[in-house]
């Protein structure tokens, strides 16, 4: 595949399901050897816009072309470019791995020259050589996910799509699937992965923050960082802790204070100035002040300021 | 249309057939058991029915009569009576179905040319057994009447006397008279059914309930090629179990078999056609197994046994019934089986009978393709 063409182009997407709008007017672009994120917690349009994407589903407005072919009306020339993992492990569970194998890759027409050599390559990536008559439904879940992702790649497919891949896996097993994404996407393969977990959105090029159907940002995760932030961030540890919540919601200089873990974040304009003024500010409370100092936003903190911003906006929005 | 893509699903579905033990059960067991239990559990034929006689008179003549009964097999004479009360208690228990009563004078009025009424009282709570009972007796006691008269009509000096019209009954193609010669095809009629629709109306239910269907969909096999990989195994199947069924039926029962097993295959294959694809249409619509199974015994299973001439004779259903039944495609393929198996009809003789079925195959073989579709809803 040229990777100078674009591999997904989504323009004003929309699907409504009866009153519902699961997905709301969004727009993105991937390009070849790129790990693109879709982040968003349950409900947010994440599967709904992948099903679009692979055919499964049809748009109820807007535009999206996969590897080249629009996505309404070329379904199959879409579903021979791309893999596809569904949220739920959709792999027969009465076949053995190495059957379930035979059989995607007979689907998938893989040339009969190649079939066993990509089974065997399949296999090895699962880590399932030595395993390959166990039955499906007797291997752990970290196993079932490889070998998912195997059936789904015997074709070398130039994009791929995870619908929340790694969801219910044992870390481990986590950080051997994103080795695994990695390596394809290097390979030039576009990997399209919706995820909620934050750790993992962090291992992707780009992201798509999608909240209530609609994307909230998108950029590269640092990009995301810098930009979505009203100010700089502040990590206070504090004794006693929620005292020092209350007086700094109201303390002038602070534009936001939230409870992470055992600390405080705030948001301020300017870090430099306002460390000496919250150090004075809560002595002069007498809250004791362990750690004030300036921190890199994670994209955590990014879509709960970007989340609660759409929320407020929503409810000036809905008031009369 | 890719032989790749089709192989693959038909490989996986045979795979899963073959792990799946109640599926095994119904391929295998089922036609055996189903034969078994109808080859010697439903017998239509009306043998050795329990008779009492109340002899009022005790002479020659009416021992006579009576061992006519005795001698024919329709008729066991299970106990006499010395009383009325006592014949009529033992219909009423259920001792005998019939009751003889010959009157006390039966010899005297015969040797004077008079008519002797005998009595038969008949259980009729079931009329099918009352009237083959009645006829039965009918056809004994008319045979002794004619004898009768002759002897009379040699003692009044006219020897060499025939009488005038006798019926010389022959029957054909089930010379025995057997109800298993026809409950063989019915049996057949029920197996196919049962494997063709309700088999296959879990295909498509079992792979959206545990959603394998999302991932089968993604791929770029083709609606046309999910059908036949699916459906080629049950038709080998359903083509296996007509083998089976009709050698349990000639080999264990002896039912004679005149046809060409050809014809039997060519119309067996005809007929899965069309249980198949109803049984796929009625999964891909239903998506559900359990819906899916009982729709597909309401479909084919009931009709099959109810509407198709296997149990009931259809010229003996009420006319509005007697319609429904051109609706039914067991209907012809019961009709045909007895004609292949008990006339040895060849193909050309049966198109009355093959061209309904052909339509129904169509039909069904369109809606099962036209019906699914490779979308998520």
């Amino acid at each position: 595949m040229n990777r100078n063409a674009r591999s997904v182009v989504v323009e004003g997407l929309v699907k409504r399901f009866g009153d519902f709008t699961a997905v709301d007017h969004i727009s993105l672009e991937t390009w070849p050897g790129e790990i693109f994120g879709f982040l968003g917690p349950n409900g947010a349009g994440k599967s709904t816009t992948i099903r679009m994407l692979c055919g499964l589903l049809r748009p109820t407005a807007g535009r999206a072309t996969v590897a080249g072919f629009d996505v309404a009306r070329r379904p199959e020339a879409v579903r021979q470019n791309i893999g596809y993992m569904s949220q739920k492990f959709s792999l027969y569970n009465d076949l053995r791995a190495i059957e379930n194998l035979r059989l995607f890759a007979g689907l998938y027409s893989v040339p009969s020259e190649v079939v066993s050599e990509r089974i065997q390559w399949a296999l090895e990536m699962a880590g399932l050589t030595g395993r390959e008559s166990a039955l499906t439904a007797t291997l752990s879940g970290g196993w079932k996910q490889r070998l998912a992702l195997g059936c789904a790649v015997l074709h070398r497919p130039p994009i791929l799509f995870l619908d929340e891949p790694t969801s219910g896996v044992d870390p481990i097993s986590r950080r051997q699937f994103w080795d695994l994404i990695h390596q394809m996407a290097s390979e030039g393969v576009t990997v399209f992965v919706t995820t909620h977990y934050m750790d993992e959105a962090e291992y992707c090029n780009r992201l798509a923050l999608i909240y209530r159907g609609r994307i909230v940002a998108l950029g590269t995760p640092t990009e995301l960082k810098q930009r979505s932030m009203k100010g700089e961030l502040l990590l206070v540890e504090a004794e006693p802790l929620g005292p020092a919540l209350e007086a700094l919601q109201t303390a002038p200089g602070v534009l936001d204070a939230a409870v992470f873990g055992n600390a405080l974040h705030l948001v301020v304009a300017g870090a430099a100035a306002a460390i000496p003024a919250v150090r004075r500010y809560l002595s002069e409370r007498n809250i004791n002040v362990a750690r004030l100092e300036p921190i890199r936003p994670t994209l955590e903190d990014i879509f709960v300021s970007l989340t609660t911003r759409h929320e407020d906006g929503d409810k000036e929005q809905s008031q009369p | 249309m890719s032989w790749h893509r089709l192989a693959a699903i038909a490989r996986k579905e045979v795979i899963q057939i073959r792990r799946d033990r109640r599926s095994l059960i119904i391929v295998v067991l089922m036609p055996v058991m189903l034969m078994l239990l109808f080859g010697y559990g439903v017998s239509l034929d009306l043998k050795h029915t329990p008779t009492c006689v109340f002899d009022r008179e005790g002479s020659q003549q009416s021992q006579d009569l009576l061992k006519r009964f005795q001698a024919s097999e329709y008729f066991d004479v299970v106990a006499r009576m010395d009383n009325y009360p006592a014949l009529v208690e033992a219909i009423d228990s259920g001792q005998c179905k019939l009751g003889l009563v010959i009157p006390h004078d039966f010899s005297r009025r015969l040797a004077t040319g008079g008519t002797v009424g005998v009595q038969a009282l008949v259980d009729a709570t079931d009329d099918n057994t009352a009237n083959l009972i009645f006829s039965y007796t009918e056809a004994v006691i008319g045979a002794f009447s004619a004898d009768v008269r002759l002897d009379w009509l040699r003692r009044l000096g006219r020897g060499g006397m025939q009488v005038p019209l006798t019926v010389e009954a022959r029957v054909w193609f089930n010379e025995e008279l057997e109800s298993k010669a026809f409950i063989v095809p019915g049996v057949m009629v029920i197996v196919m059914a049962v494997i063709g629709a309700f088999l296959t109306s879990l295909t498509i239910a079992r792979e959206w309930e545990r959603g394998t269907m999302e991932q089968l969909v993604s791929t770029p096999v083709t609606p046309l090629e999910v059908m036949l990989g699916k459906l080629g195994p049950y038709f080998v199947i359903g083509l296996f179990d007509t083998a089976l069924c009709a050698a349990v039926g000639i080999g264990w029962f002896q039912v004679p078999f005149r046809g060409h097993l050809s014809t039997l295959f060519v119309s067996s294959a005809l007929f899965l056609v069309v249980t198949l694809g109803l049984g796929y249409f009625i999964s891909v619509i239903t998506k559900n197994q359990l819906a899916a199974s009982q729709a597909a015994l309401v479909a084919t299973f009931l009709p099959a046994f109810m509407l198709s001439g296997f149990l009931f004779a259809i010229e003996q259903m009420p006319a509005p019934i007697r319609a429904i039944t051109h609706v039914v495609p067991a209907r012809y393929f019961v009709s045909l089986l007895k004609d292949v198996f008990l006339k040895g009809s060849p193909l050309p003789e049966l198109t009355d009978q093959l061209w309904p079925l052909a339509v129904f195959a169509l039909i069904m073989g369109t809606l099962a393709t036209l019906s699914f579709k490779k979308r998520l809803t």
